[in-house]
């Protein structure tokens, strides 16, 4: 069984049918990327999955359990974890705290254990999550960052602390939007170690990436979407040579 | 009990008054700072929340003649139960929207005041003392530092990080897996409870409560306290409602022209101080120096340096 | 006698579309609740009467006067309290917009006390027309075209001018219109001056329909405005229009249903049930969550 499946879906804003009748499987274990010109819809395939917008038409299953139309936060409770193409951390809050925030279905204590801040099942959970968060920071190499603002980080360490908070949901798949966007060569060539690692986790990998070079140094396989239509999917020596994707990304003409 | 009166006794009773303001207005002023500094949504309708305490309190003890403590408890929870019920549909709208929505809901709120027969009408109500062997100041104070104590916690708690998660990026949190309309309603019915409980403290103090008390004006006072000391900050919230609530009895200035400073104020601060006047002071770290320790940023760099 | 109703609805329904106009205009392009517009409406106001008392101004030409004054007081507003905070969180914004508000509402108590104060029975003869056996005021009538033609000649400078496709390029698109050349502040304080030069006639027209001007009256007709800007379709100026008329004839009916004591309450009972059943309003359009 496939951990995320795609069945022929569709989205449409106003006139505009952003992802046409997709069909897409995710292997469990596997680092998948999604490539495609500028505008092909592909972070609108990621808020897709975790529920920010729902299919006009088709369904996405995850697990075995149809999770479109359901809310985003259970979407990411169910075991989805991503960051976002144009970095959305929590900037006024600590390194760590972000992370924390990420741990949020890990820990129970809710409103009742703010009132019983200092029992020790509480201040027992808070230290269990506070491990796991710094862990998290490990795998991404930022825990020597923890209790700076995230807003103080340099633009990678905010995309690498993005990975870490989406890791701390524990989820089974993770969905990097343009993770390596902004960084130079050597700090991507770190990130794609860093990617490898997690995967080697037991974290399915799901990634948007316009970097051909980490793309395909990185993945498993490939998906190309152009206009919201899938046009290829395969192996990366595949998708190198294939026409079409070529045609997509450098125009009619180019092939012949 | 006795030895309570007597040191309320020795206390000049203008002082005393005073006090006891500044206590009612920190429990005010920190449920907004729940709902508004913490969670990030602004309520305009902080005022009605009060009322509804100040209204049930006064009618438990008219009526009902429950001990204070219960009393206040349980205007409280009215007021937090009407707030997580009005907060089930409002707290959906995005800022701006949900800003006119509390402060109409707050005239609305005043408008059924003012038509109902058991709240006295537009004659207001006056208020027996409380049924209590504590003085009213104790009781002011201890309430107050009780919320003190619990807003703090919260605030750095799972619950807490949620809240601040929300206030931050609403989006981001949801994708955290946090369900935000569920926090937003608890964070909301929180500060009802707080505004419920100051309410409740305000009509046994005041002796008397009209609905007209209850209006945009009082909902502006509390938020200029909150936007004074720092949104989201607790000490400065503190600060703030200790400040504005004594500066007319001291200033001759601020009681004649209070809602004209106010007014500035919130101007002022937005554009030159958003982050309070006090804001970027580290209180806990202050403290812990004032008492001969090391701050805890300090200990925790320490910790790295040496790992 | 629904006819004479309807008529009185519309006549009131037109003073909620002027101030109305301001706060959508304003939402439109720098998506705030000019929270001060309703002090703007009660400033004009004030300073039609005090044309019309002191410098013996007839209607016309103090409604003229009240509107270039006001024009300056939402610009300065602008610059001041909202222009700063541009880049800062829309709390800041709406809170430092709730202070200009506290402040110029309590600046006008101060001048000119707590009492209303009345447009002298001189400054528009007020005769009864009956038309198809309602009594129609002249008064009313000149609500109802003055209001008229101003939102024509509103949908005129935003529809046929340069400076009005400027405008629609802003609420449009924000950051696009400015990388395009266009000078976003200039018509950030031109849509200010706009919309507050409408709310001076809504003020100077509502001061003369109920004889009465005072320190408080924005608070309650900003807000009544505000949800008929909503109920419209916030950002949309027919909208504007459609839902001041529809606000004001509900306002009046229900009031001849016999809830007069919960005739402020009408106003933001529509305004909840809107938000809540159709957010984007009648004539809005749907927004695109942004990701």
């Amino acid at each position: 069984m496939s951990l995320l499946k795609l069945d022929n879906v569709t989205i449409r804003f106003g006139g505009l049918v952003a992802v046409d009748s997709v069909n897409l499987t995710v292997e469990k274990g596997e680092i998948l990327s999604l490539i495609g010109p500028n505008g092909a819809g592909k972070s609108t395939m990621f808020n897709l999955i975790t529920g920010i917008y729902t299919p006009t038409e088709g369904t996405i299953s995850f697990n075995g359990k149809q999770i479109s139309g359901n809310k985003t936060h259970t979407i990411a409770a169910a075991g989805i974890g991503r960051t976002f193409q144009n970095i959305r951390l929590f900037a006024e809050q600590s390194v760590l705290d972000n992370v924390l925030i990420g741990a949020h279905t890990r820990g129970t204590w809710d409103l009742t254990g703010s009132l019983m801040k200092l029992a020790p099942w509480v201040r027992k959970e808070e230290g269990e999550l506070t491990e796991w968060a710094i862990e998290c920071l490990k795998q991404v190499d930022l825990a020597h960052r923890a209790y700076e603002m995230a807003v103080n980080l340099p633009y990678g360490e905010q995309r690498r602390l993005e990975i870490a908070r989406a890791l701390a949901l524990k989820p089974d798949l993770i969905l990097l939007d343009e993770p390596a966007a902004g960084m130079n060569p050597q700090e991507k060539q770190v990130l794609l170690e860093m990617v490898k690692k997690i995967r080697a986790t037991g974290v399915t990998v799901f990634l948007v990436e316009h970097d051909m070079k980490f793309v395909m140094g990185l993945s498993d396989r490939i998906a190309v979407l152009d206009y919201g239509v899938k046009i290829a999917e395969g192996k990366p020596e595949d998708i190198r040579t294939n026409p079409q994707v070529i045609e997509a990304y450098l125009g009619k003409g180019a092939v012949h | 009990m006795g030895a309570l009166q007597s040191i309320v006794a020795m206390v000049d009773p203008y002082v005393l008054q005073i006090l006891v303001n500044i206590g009612i207005a920190i429990v005010l002023a920190l449920g907004l700072n729940v709902i508004t500094g913490i969670t990030g949504q602004l309520s305009l309708g902080h005022a009605a929340f009060m009322s509804i305490g100040a209204f049930t309190s006064a009618l438990i003890t008219i009526k009902l003649g429950l001990p204070f403590g219960l009393n206040l408890l349980l205007s409280g929870i009215i007021a937090a139960a009407i707030g997580a019920a009005i907060g089930y549909p409002i707290l959906r709208l995005t800022g701006d929207y949900l800003a006119i929505c509390t402060l109409g809901f707050a005239e609305i709120v005043k408008v059924v005041f003012l038509n109902l027969d058991i709240t006295n009408r537009a004659l207001g109500l006056t208020v027996p003392p409380p049924k209590s062997p504590i003085p009213m100041p104790f009781y002011v104070w201890g309430v107050a530092i009780l919320s003190i104590v619990f807003v703090c916690f919260m605030k750095e708690s799972r619950f807490g990080r949620a809240l601040k998660a929300i206030r931050d990026d609403e989006i981001a949190a949801e994708a955290m897996g946090i369900n935000i309309t569920r926090y937003k309603i608890q964070s909301f019915a929180i500060g009802s409870f707080l505004a419920g409980v100051g309410g409740g403290l305000y009509a046994h103090f005041l002796n008397y409560i009209n609905p007209s008390d209850f209006g945009f004006l009082k909902s502006v006072d509390i938020l200029s306290m909150m936007v004074l000391g720092g949104l989201g900050s607790i000490a400065g919230t503190v600060f703030g409602a200790s400040v504005l609530a004594a500066a007319p009895e001291f200033l001759r200035f601020m009681a004649q022209y209070r809602m004209l400073v106010y007014g500035g104020l919130l101007v002022f601060m937005m554009v030159f101080r958003p982050n309070g006047l006090l804001g970027g002071v580290n209180f806990t770290d202050l403290v812990l120096r004032a008492i001969g320790r090391k701050p805890a940023t300090a200990e925790i760099n320490e910790r790295h340096n040496k790992g | 006698m629904l006819l004479q109703q309807l008529i009185n609805g519309i006549a009131l329904g037109s003073t909620y579309a002027l101030i109305a106009l301001g706060y959508t205009m304003v939402y439109g392009i720098i998506t705030l609740i000019n929270f001060a517009h309703g002090e703007i409406f009660m400033a004009g106001a004030f300073v039609g009467l005090f044309l019309v008392t002191v410098l013996k101004f007839n209607v016309f030409l103090a409604m003229a006067g009240a509107m270039i004054f006001c024009m300056i007081m939402g610009v300065v507003i602008e610059l001041i309290a909202y222009r700063p905070l541009r880049k800062s969180s829309r709390l800041s914004a709406l809170i430092s917009a709730i202070g200009v508000s506290i402040f110029l509402s309590t600046l006008a108590l101060m001048v000119f006390g707590a009492d209303a104060k009345g447009f002298p029975d001189t400054a528009f003869p007020v005769q009864q027309v009956k038309i198809l056996g309602a009594e129609i005021s002249t008064l009313q009538l000149l609500i109802i075209g003055v209001s008229a033609l101003l939102m024509l000649a509103l949908e005129f400078i935003v529809q046929k001018t340069k400076i009005g496709k400027a405008m629609r390029a802003t609420s449009e698109d924000y950051n696009t219109a400015a990388l395009m050349g266009i000078n976003v502040n200039r018509i950030i304080s031109f849509t200010f001056a706009l919309g507050s030069s409408l709310a001076a006639a809504g003020g100077v027209l509502v001061g003369l329909l109920f004889n009465a001007v005072s320190f408080n009256m924005g608070l309650m007709a900003g807000l009544k405005a505000f949800s008929a800007a909503v109920l419209g379709g916030i950002g949309s100026i027919p909208g504007a229009m459609l839902g001041g008329l529809l606000l004001g004839v509900a306002e009046v009916m229900g009031v001849a249903a016999g809830y007069s004591s919960y005739r402020d309450a009408i106003a933001f009972a529509i305004l909840v049930l809107v938000l809540l059943v159709k957010p984007t309003g009648l004539l809005g359009q749907k927004i695109q969550k942004k990701v």
